[in-house]
């Protein structure tokens, strides 16, 4: 045993010596590799953390969420309709939920408007984002002027901010009483934007929403699971351009390792050739190879991991901002809750170490193989 | 005789050594960052519960990326076969699913 340890420990020296002998050539290929898995990582680490944060926070959504639909689009629901849905077996706590969209032409942001009678505002008080306030450079005392749907202008008082920590729930919101939110966004009385029902046994969701679609075949339920299940969707690893980009990126690399990794150069083959002259044989070059395919990628692997848990859970995915944030001009700045999944990282330690170290194998076989002066030649 | 020269695996072997005791600190940092975030997890569950809210305000600019959940129902190129998604967060988001 030791001295197959001892065997392997030489090989590693001889390796090493060898990769320096062409320290640019190596360090390049190296600096690539080492980008493209902190790149991938940082993609995985990203998603996963925000699919498990989402996952979470969401988990204490409304069970359902009852909307009303006129023209295949949105309306908003009478309130005779929390009476019909009083009558349906299973349901309880129904409430008619206040809120909307406001556009302010000031920083080109949309805002939601919620009601909100948890936080005893009085009609000229608000509560917002941290974002909104850093966006609008207000803060609490200060006051926001709001452009109302009759065409008027309210001024409200900031009475408070939601705290940062919450930006990623609470980044755009505007919190304030349903009178002035019925005035503001011109909400008349008697009319809700949707209906949230708690339902007595989770196990009968389905069964009350299919009530609620009988009973009110206008209405469109969303139970808590479908929004979990959006989410799910969302942050799943076949996301939309990350991954395109990503899978654009890795092609490109692969041509390049396969390239590097495949095509022995003829002083390659000259040192092979070399080898198997003084005695080595073709299991000792392999295993030479084998070491030279694995020093690097394994170096990348280790040392692009760490790089990309630094760049999503220090860093805050500062690389990833401009693509998500899009046009919005509202982002949340948020910390992400560091979930590391072991059997991701094991996945992208089979895509990206083992291909590698395999693809260099090949061609050293048939070199090896080779009759040593053909080769030297 | 011996050459004083370190080998060259020395060095690469307590590399490798660093980069695996590093990643496995990873785990235990991120337990030790997950518990550090956790008054503001439930904070922010609460905040969930309270306002009743459905959706992460991730994507501002379209309501329809604003609130994934509460989007009216949509079809992928509806407004043109060629059209092209107007916001970028749009290509972020799955088409839905459709039920089996």
């Amino acid at each position: 045993m030791n001295h197959f340890f001892s065997r392997q420990r030489y090989l590693i020296d001889y390796t090493l010596a060898s990769l320096l002998r062409r320290k640019g050539k190596h360090a390049t290929l190296l600096l690539i590799y080492t980008l493209v898995i902190a790149l991938l990582a940082s993609v995985m680490l990203f998603t996963e953390a925000l699919r498990q944060e989402s996952q979470l926070l969401l988990s204490d959504a409304p069970e359902i969420v009852l909307q009303r639909q006129i023209a295949g689009r949105h309306a908003l629901v009478p309130v005779d309709y929390l009476e019909k849905i009083g009558t349906i077996r299973g349901t309880h706590q129904i409430e008619g939920r206040l809120w909307g969209y406001h556009y302010d032409a000031t920083i080109k942001a949309n805002y939601t408007v919620m009601a909100s009678e948890e936080h005893a505002l009085t009609n000229s008080e608000i509560i917002i984002g941290a974002t909104l306030a850093r966006s609008r450079g207000v803060a609490v005392g200060d006051m926001l002027s709001l452009s109302a749907a009759d065409g008027g202008t309210f001024v409200f008082t900031i009475k408070a901010l939601l705290p940062s920590t919450s930006e990623l729930v609470s980044s755009d919101l505007v919190l304030m009483t349903p009178h002035a939110l019925r005035l503001t966004l011109g909400i008349p009385e008697g009319f809700y934007t949707d209906v949230i029902i708690a339902v007595r046994n989770p196990r009968e969701m389905q069964k009350v929403a299919a009530k609620l679609i009988e009973r009110l075949p206008d209405s469109r339920p969303i139970l808590r699971d479908e929004i979990l299940r959006t989410y799910e969707a969302v942050f799943a690893w076949r996301q939309g351009v990350v991954l395109l980009l990503l899978v654009t990126t890795v092609l490109a690399f692969i041509i390049f390792a396969w390239d590097r990794a495949s095509g022995l150069s003829a002083e390659e083959r000259r040192e092979i050739g070399i080898l198997k002259a003084v005695g080595w044989e073709i299991g000792d070059i392999l295993q030479m190879k084998f070491w030279e395919g694995t020093i690097i990628s394994l170096s990348a692997f280790l040392t692009g991991y760490l790089i990309a848990y630094l760049h999503v859970f220090y860093g805050n995915a500062s690389l990833f901002a401009p693509v998500l944030k899009g046009w919005a001009t509202l982002y949340p700045d948020f910390r992400l809750y560091p979930v590391i999944d072991a059997l991701q990282l094991t996945t992208l330690f089979c895509f990206t170490v083992i291909p590698y170290a395999v693809a260099t194998l090949v061609p050293t076989w048939r070199s090896a193989i080779t009759d040593p002066e053909e080769v030297m030649r | 005789m011996r050459s004083s020269k370190p080998r060259p695996s020395t060095p690469w072997l307590f590399f490798l050594l660093l980069g695996i005791s590093f990643t496995l600190l990873t785990f235990a940092d991120s337990l030790r960052l997950r518990d550090a975030m956790q008054a503001d997890l439930t904070a922010n569950r609460q905040l969930v519960r309270d306002l009743a809210l459905t959706d992460l305000a991730l994507f501002t600019d379209a309501r329809y990326v604003r609130h994934l959940s509460q989007q009216d129902n949509y079809a992928a190129f509806q407004d043109h076969p060629m059209a092209l998604e107007h916001f970028p967060s749009g290509s972020l988001i799955m088409p839905p699913q459709l039920s089996p």
